[in-house]
């Protein structure tokens, strides 16, 4: 969803290839144990993006992506709260991970083959599955993307998103005008003025706009196909499979959690189940967490602190939210979407 | 020549009257057609713009919504700057801990309104207030400090080493060997220190929580920026001006350089590689603090700019003033000290101001290493889906809330320039 600018991509991976030179020279140690000397974990989050990671009134974070930071602390310490963020640009997202200024990003980094494979990261679980979508005003009676043929195009200079529209409009052999805009605000205002016939951006940047629409909302329609793939996931550095395996199962566990219709709300009452699957996710039989090196209350103190995935969705993006972005994809594998977490035993 | 008859003068109609509200409006807006018309034309747009703007801003605003949906009237939602105001002004700080950061704003200001009042200006009374001013500044946004005994070692060996220069040959014996005394026991000790003999010991005050720089946001930061990197670069840019037109080629060729190479690159690069590329040279373990690698790149930053502006003050003394200097037998230091800077600097004070105001609004520039000033906090206030879509109001309230700042800055400089040239004014 955060996507650097052209200029900014060749940057970062310089930075990025240069930081893996000198990283392999000095051996940093395993990230967990750090972590816990430490006394908490330092979270690396975008300087702002509604509904994922923002500040409250009262300067603290909150969002989807902070949450799977949280998750991670409540299995690590057995406390959401023992978390320091560290606001990034798009530019310092990799440096600031591979330098070690941060143990785990959660800032929107989009899951792709380079990304994950040339630059010394591990991707650790996607927490959104995102992907570039269109907006177009109601009474266009616009239904697909290859209606738009001619039009005129809101999109943002220099972004990811900006080439694989291009793309996607090449390979469909249609011409467009593109209005390019320089920063994502100004995109909305332009679209808004009617000085570009749609819109196109990540799904969750559009519904985030809609949903600032005043009382306009019906007038625009998002359309349903997908011109791009984009998985929002944490990303950790490579080295450390210990602390890898937290992040990726701290997520699993708000998303099993969903599926087995676990709660913060009603965990407690869980824990009196009779069920063999609740009592040893829970910890009420011991075991589960001997594999990951943590204590056995590490799902029942996520769930508990943090909520299950369905939970934290609804708060900061969906229903609960005055964004209201449906789950569409990111429902559970058992509603029609793609969200599968492996079994917790 | 025509000879005009005795008695018979030609009759001129009275001047028109160009005093008093009518008259002065007559001679400057009505004194022809076309500006008569251009003055009405301005007029009616003037008030339609206001009256359109105090419609939106007052009349149909919206100052006691409690979520953006029902701030819907058409007219400005300051309702969000209501809800918003802490998070604009302090940041990410401990919300309960607030007071702290606006009581160090509080000091900060009183710091720069006393510096501003030329009775102040002695260099033990401007020493004592910013001692003073950026200790408890720093212990309240800090909430501890630990100073380390180097520190007043630094401190004895800077006071010795100043006043064995600046006061030879001025100064009675007994003060001379104070002088001596308080360099030496600095040197000394800072050497035993660097060897291992003595323990770095450090002096604890820790009467709050402790609030790491990470944690900083919104004025306080802005002001931190600005105020102490204007404040280190000045001595440093001093230092760079009289090195630039020192006689030595090593030295005059080291602060060219400098100077060139750092006004020849932007701020935001030399944040950037402040903040990327220092750690990769740093030994592994080695960290600064962010904030501390912002400060030091804009200290740098500021001191090329603040080097080549006393240049011109330099330049703009005459050659005689050297030269007496030289004749009453005053050495380099004394020289510098008591003749040429304080001729010197009393020239360039108002484009000193005037690059503060400057820097006063770069400081935003941090943003891109995650550091959250004023406009940044500002800008996180309009990431809240309950509030978004309001960025005309947060934007006009940031752009008063700096234009306050600047303004009393620019209107001081004005000030300035009028009271240091009474002494040249004919």
């Amino acid at each position: 969803m955060v996507q650097p600018t052209s200029w900014v991509r060749p940057l970062t991976t310089a930075a990025g290839l240069a930081i893996v030179l000198v990283a392999s020279v000095a051996d940093a140690g395993p990230v967990l144990d750090a972590v816990r000397a430490r006394g908490h974990l330092v979270c690396g989050v975008d300087a702002g993006v509604l509904g994922f990671m923002q500040l409250d009134n009262q300067g603290r974070w909150s969002g989807l992506a902070v949450d799977v930071c949280r998750a991670v602390s409540a299995a690590t310490f057995g406390d959401a709260a023992k978390v320091k963020y560290v606001p990034l640009t798009p530019l310092f997202h990799l440096p600031a991970l591979q330098a070690g200024d941060v143990d785990v990003l959660a800032a929107n980094s989009t899951y792709t083959l380079t990304y994950a494979a040339a630059l010394g990261v591990s991707f650790a679980g996607i927490y959104y599955y995102d992907g570039q979508g269109i907006v177009v005003p109601r009474k266009l009676r616009v239904r697909h993307a290859r209606q738009l043929g001619g039009a005129a195009i809101c999109v943002q200079r220099g972004s990811s998103v900006e080439s694989s529209f291009s793309e996607y409009f090449a390979a469909a052999r249609l011409k467009f005008r593109q209005v390019a805009i320089a920063r994502a605000g100004e995109a909305r205002t332009a679209y808004l003025a009617g000085r570009c016939d749609a819109l196109t951006a990540d799904f969750s940047a559009l519904h985030a706009m809609l949903a600032t629409i005043p009382s306009k909302t019906d007038d625009h329609v998002i359309l349903a196909q997908a011109l791009s793939k984009s998985p929002l996931s944490a990303v950790v550095r490579h080295g450390d499979d210990a602390f890898a395996n937290i992040v990726r199962w701290a997520l699993h566990g708000m998303i099993a959690a969903e599926e087995y219709g676990v709660t913060s709300g009603n965990i407690d009452r869980m824990l009196m189940s009779n069920d063999p699957a609740m009592m040893r996710a829970l910890g009420v039989t011991p075991g589960i967490g001997v594999a990951l090196g943590l204590p056995d209350t590490w799902f029942y103190n996520v769930v508990k602190q943090v909520g299950n995935y369905g939970e934290s969705y609804d708060r900061n993006l969906g229903s609960g939210s005055p964004l209201g972005i449906p789950r569409s994809l990111n429902a559970q594998w058992t509603k029609g979407g793609i969200l599968y977490a492996p079994p917790i035993r | 020549m025509t000879d005009m008859p005795v008695g018979e003068r030609k009759q001129l109609a009275p001047p028109v009257d160009d005093s008093g509200p009518f008259g002065w409006a007559r001679k400057h807006l009505f004194s022809s057609w076309g500006n008569a018309i251009t003055t009405v034309v301005l007029i009616v747009a003037m008030a339609w713009i206001l009256s359109w703007f105090l419609e939106w801003a007052v009349f149909t605003a919206n100052f006691t919504a409690s979520t953006g949906s029902e701030c819907r009237g058409g007219g400005a939602c300051w309702a969000l700057i209501r809800e918003k105001w802490r998070l604009i002004f302090f940041g990410t700080f401990p919300f309960d801990q607030q007071w702290r950061p606006f009581f160090a704003v509080v000091i900060m200001l009183a710091m720069l309104v006393t510096t501003s009042d030329r009775r102040m200006w002695k260099p033990w009374r401007l020493l004592a207030i910013w001692s003073i001013g950026s200790f408890f500044t720093f212990l309240l946004m800090f909430g501890q400090l630990h100073i380390p005994l180097s520190l007043f070692l630094a401190i004895a060996l800077a006071i010795g080493g100043v006043g064995m220069g600046f006061r030879k040959g001025i100064a009675q014996a007994g003060e001379m060997n104070l002088y001596r005394a308080l360099a030496a026991v600095g040197l000394a000790g800072l050497v035993l220190l660097v060897v291992g003999v003595l323990p770095n010991w450090k002096l604890p005050i820790a009467p709050f929580s402790y609030v790491e720089t990470g944690l900083w946001g919104g004025i306080p930061v802005t002001l931190i920026l600005a105020t102490y990197g204007l404040l280190f670069a000045f001595p440093y840019g001093i230092l760079l001006a009289l090195g630039r037109r020192s006689n030595l080629p090593l030295i005059k060729g080291l602060c060219v350089g400098f100077i060139e190479l750092i006004r020849g690159v932007p701020l935001i690069s030399l944040l950037i590689m402040a903040s990327v590329m220092l750690p990769l040279f740093l030994p592994t373990g080695v960290t600064f603090d962010k904030f501390l690698r912002a400060q030091v790149a804009v200290i740098l930053f500021a001191g090329a700019y603040i080097a080549e502006i006393i240049r011109g003050g330099l330049q703009s003394l005459p050659k005689g003033q050297f030269e007496a200097a030289d004749a009453m037998g005053l050495n380099y230091v004394q020289k510098t000290a008591l003749i040429i800077l304080p001729q010197a600097l009393r020239v360039v004070i108002p484009p000193l101001i005037n690059t503060f105001i400057g820097f006063f609004k770069d400081t935003s520039l941090v943003l891109i290493i995650g550091i959250f000033d004023f406009l940044n906090t500002a800008n996180q206030a309009l990431v809240d889906p309950a509030w978004a879509g309001y960025p005309g109001e947060v934007y006009l309230f940031a752009a008063f809330v700096y234009f306050c700042f600047c303004y009393s800055m620019s209107r001081y400089s004005k000030y300035l320039e009028v009271e240091l040239n009474k002494g040249t004014r004919r």
